[in-house]
C-alpha cells in the first residue's frame, strides 16, 4: 500500500513535468520545421536552415539586440538599487521600514497592465517621448522589488559573527564589508541579478505600453504573429531557453559542490 | 562623529532605490488616479472630478470584469491542485536533487511567454493531434474546436502562471520540520490524518502566497485571451489595453485600471479573512 502511494506520487510528478514540457518540445521541434506558407503551425518537413540562418527574417536581429541591451542595463541597475535596499532593511532598525516594505511589496502585486498604464500616463503627462529610455526605466522599476526579495532572503540567514571576527582582527568597516560580507552574500546578489535579467528579456505587457517605436524581441514576436510566424522565432526562443538552463544548472552544481566541501571540511 | 552619522546610513542606502520607486511607481499611480477623474478627448484631458467614468466603466464592461474573475479563479484553483503534489514530491522525495528538480519545473518558463503561448496555439489548433484524438474518441464533435474557447484561455492562463504557484508552495513545504510529522505518527495519527493536521496547516503560508501570486497576474492578463480566444473570451486586461493603446480613451482606461486594482485588493482581503491568515500577508 505504501509502495503504491509512493509511486503514485512519483508517477503524478512525471506526468506534471511532461505537461510542463509539452509546449517546449513543440517550440524546439518547430524550430526545425520547413513551413510552406508564412505560418509555422503544421509540420512540413525537417530542415536545419533556420538554425543556420537564425536572423534570416527582417527586424529580428535588431529586436533581439534591443532586448539584450535592456536586460543587461536594467538588471545591473536594479541589482545595485535592490541590494542597497535589502542591506538597509535587514541590517538597520529605522523609522519608515514598514512603509519601505510596503513600497517593495505593492509593485509585485500590481497587475502588469496597470503598471504599464500608469507609466504611460506619467510619460504622456511629462511629455517624455517613449522609446529605449522609457522601456529601461520601466524594467528597472519592476525588477527592483524582485532583487530586494532575493537578496534579503540571503542576508537574513547571514552569520554576523563572521563580521565581528573580522573587526576583532583589526579590519575596518569598509574592509569587512568588501572582504567578508560581500563575498558571502554574492550568490544572493547574483541570483537576484539573473532573475532580473530573465524577467526583463521576457517582459511583454509593460514594454508594450511604453515602447513607442522601439521593438524588443517579445514585441517583435507579437507583431510578427499577426502576419506570419517565422521559424526563426523558435530558434531564438530555443536558444534563450538553452542558455538560461545552462546558467542555472552551473549555479546549482557549483553551490552543491561548495556545500559538500564545507561539510567535508 | 561616527555615532552622529550612523542613523543616516540606512536612509542613504535606501535613497536611490526608493527615489526610483516613488518617481516611477507612486507618482504614476497618482497621475493614473487623476486621469481616471478627467474628461476630454486625446490628447487633451482635463481634470474635473468626473466620477461618471467609474460608473460608466463598470456598467459597460461588467461582463469582462466578471469573466476575468471567473477565469482567474478557475485557473488558480487548477494550478493549486496541479502544483501541490508536485511541490510536495520535490520537497519530500527530492533528496539532494531538490534544486535540480526545481530547475526542471521552472525551466519551461525560460522560453519567452509569447512563444510558449503560440506553442499552445499550435497544440490546440484545429489540425493538431489533440483535437483529432478528441474527435476520434467522440469527446469532441466533428467540427468541435479547442482553440477560441474559454477552456483554451483558462488552460493557457493556468500553464503560464504555474511557477508562481509551485515556488511558494515548495518553499513552505521544504521548511517543514519532518520531526513534527513523525511525532504525529508516533501519536498514532494515520498518514492522511498527519497530513491533514500537520503538513497541510504548516504549508498554508505557501498556499496563500501561491494563490495570490497566481490570481493577480491571471486576473490582469490579456495575452492568453488574445491568442487562444476570441473577443467573446476577452478579459478586462484586453479592454484596458485597447482603451489605452487603440481607442486612446485614457480616462475610461484609467478608471478600469483602478477598479481592477480595488477588486483584486478586496478579493485578497476576503481570502485572507477566510483562510484566517491575515498575519501571513506580511510574511508573503
Amino acid at each position: 500500500m505504501r509502495w503504491i502511494r509512493r509511486n503514485l506520487l512519483t508517477g503524478y510528478a512525471i506526468l506534471a513535468l511532461l505537461y510542463l514540457f509539452l509546449p517546449i518540445f513543440v517550440v524546439i521541434a518547430f524550430s526545425f520545421n520547413d513551413p510552406k506558407g508564412r505560418f509555422n503551425y503544421t509540420w512540413q518537413g525537417f530542415t536545419l536552415k533556420n538554425w543556420l540562418n537564425p536572423f534570416g527574417y527582417p527586424g529580428l536581429e535588431d529586436a533581439l539586440k534591443v532586448s539584450i541591451e535592456i536586460a543587461i542595463l536594467s538588471s545591473l541597475f536594479a541589482t545595485i538599487l535592490g541590494t542597497l535596499i535589502a542591506l538597509a532593511l535587514v541590517r538597520y532598525k529605522f523609522r519608515g521600514s514598514g512603509t519601505t516594505n510596503m513600497l517593495i511589496f505593492v509593485p509585485m502585486t500590481t497587475p502588469e497592465v496597470v503598471m504599464g498604464a500608469s507609466l504611460l500616463t506619467l510619460f504622456v503627462n511629462w511629455r517624455i517621448p517613449q522609446g529605449f529610455g522609457t522601456i529601461l526605466i520601466a524594467h528597472i522599476l519592476f525588477n527592483v522589488s524582485f532583487v530586494v526579495v532575493t537578496v534579503r532572503a540571503r542576508l537574513v540567514g547571514f552569520d554576523r559573527h563572521l563580521e565581528e571576527a573580522a573587526m576583532d582582527l583589526g579590519a575596518n568597516e569598509w574592509l569587512t564589508f568588501t572582504k567578508v560580507t560581500l563575498p558571502l552574500i554574492f550568490p544572493g546578489i547574483l541570483a537576484g541579478g539573473l532573475l532580473a535579467f530573465a524577467l526583463s528579456i521576457d517582459d511583454f505587457v509593460i514594454t508594450y505600453f511604453n515602447a513607442g517605436a522601439t521593438i524588443t524581441f517579445p514585441l517583435f514576436v507579437w507583431g510578427a504573429a499577426r502576419v506570419a510566424t517565422p521559424p526563426q522565432i523558435n530558434v531564438i526562443g530555443t536558444s534563450i531557453f538553452v542558455i538560461a538552463v545552462t546558467v542555472m544548472l552551473t549555479q546549482i552544481l557549483v553551490s552543491n559542490r561548495r556545500s559538500r566541501k564545507v561539510v567535508a571540511g | 562623529m561616527l555615532h552622529r552619522r550612523k542613523w543616516a546610513i540606512p536612509y542613504l542606502l535606501l535613497a536611490p532605490g526608493m527615489l526610483w520607486l516613488i518617481l516611477f511607481f507612486v507618482v504614476p499611480m497618482w497621475y493614473l488616479g487623476k486621469m481616471s477623474l478627467s474628461s476630454g478627448l486625446f490628447p487633451i484631458f482635463s481634470f474635473d472630478w468626473a466620477w461618471g467614468n467609474f460608473s460608466n466603466a463598470i456598467s459597460e464592461y461588467q461582463t469582462q470584469f466578471i469573466r476575468s474573475g471567473e477565469y482567474a479563479a478557475i485557473a488558480t484553483a487548477i494550478a493549486l491542485v496541479l502544483s501541490y503534489p508536485l511541490a510536495y514530491w520535490i520537497a519530500f522525495r527530492g533528496g539532494r536533487w531538490k534544486s535540480l528538480f526545481l530547475l526542471l519545473v521552472i525551466s519551461p518558463f525560460f522560453v519567452t511567454y509569447l512563444i510558449r503561448t503560440l506553442a499552445w496555439e499550435t497544440i490546440l489548433s484545429d489540425n493538431g493531434i489533440v483535437v483529432h484524438t478528441l474527435q476520434d474518441l467522440h469527446i469532441l464533435g466533428p467540427n468541435g474546436r479547442l482553440l477560441a474557447t474559454s477552456a483554451a484561455v483558462i488552460a493557457g492562463i493556468t500553464y503560464n502562471f504555474l511557477p508562481f504557484m509551485v515556488l511558494p508552495l515548495y518553499v513552505s513545504l521544504e521548511q517543514i520540520d519532518h520531526r513534527l510529522i513523525e511525532a504525529a505518527e508516533d501519536l498514532y495519527a494515520s498518514r492522511p490524518r498527519a497530513f491533514a493536521r500537520v503538513t497541510l496547516p504548516l504549508s498554508l503560508p505557501g498556499v496563500f502566497a501561491g494563490v495570490l501570486l497566481t490570481f493577480i497576474p491571471a486576473a490582469g492578463d490579456f495575452i492568453n485571451a488574445q491568442l487562444l480566444g476570441t473577443p467573446r473570451q476577452y478579459m478586462i486586461g484586453n479592454v484596458i489595453q485597447s482603451e489605452f493603446l487603440a481607442v486612446r480613451d485614457y480616462p475610461t482606461a484609467a478608471a478600469l485600471s483602478f477598479i481592477l486594482m480595488a477588486a483584486i485588493l478586496f478579493l485578497v482581503l476576503v481570502f485572507a479573512r477566510v483562510l484566517g491568515t491575515e498575519r501571513l500577508t506580511v510574511a508573503a
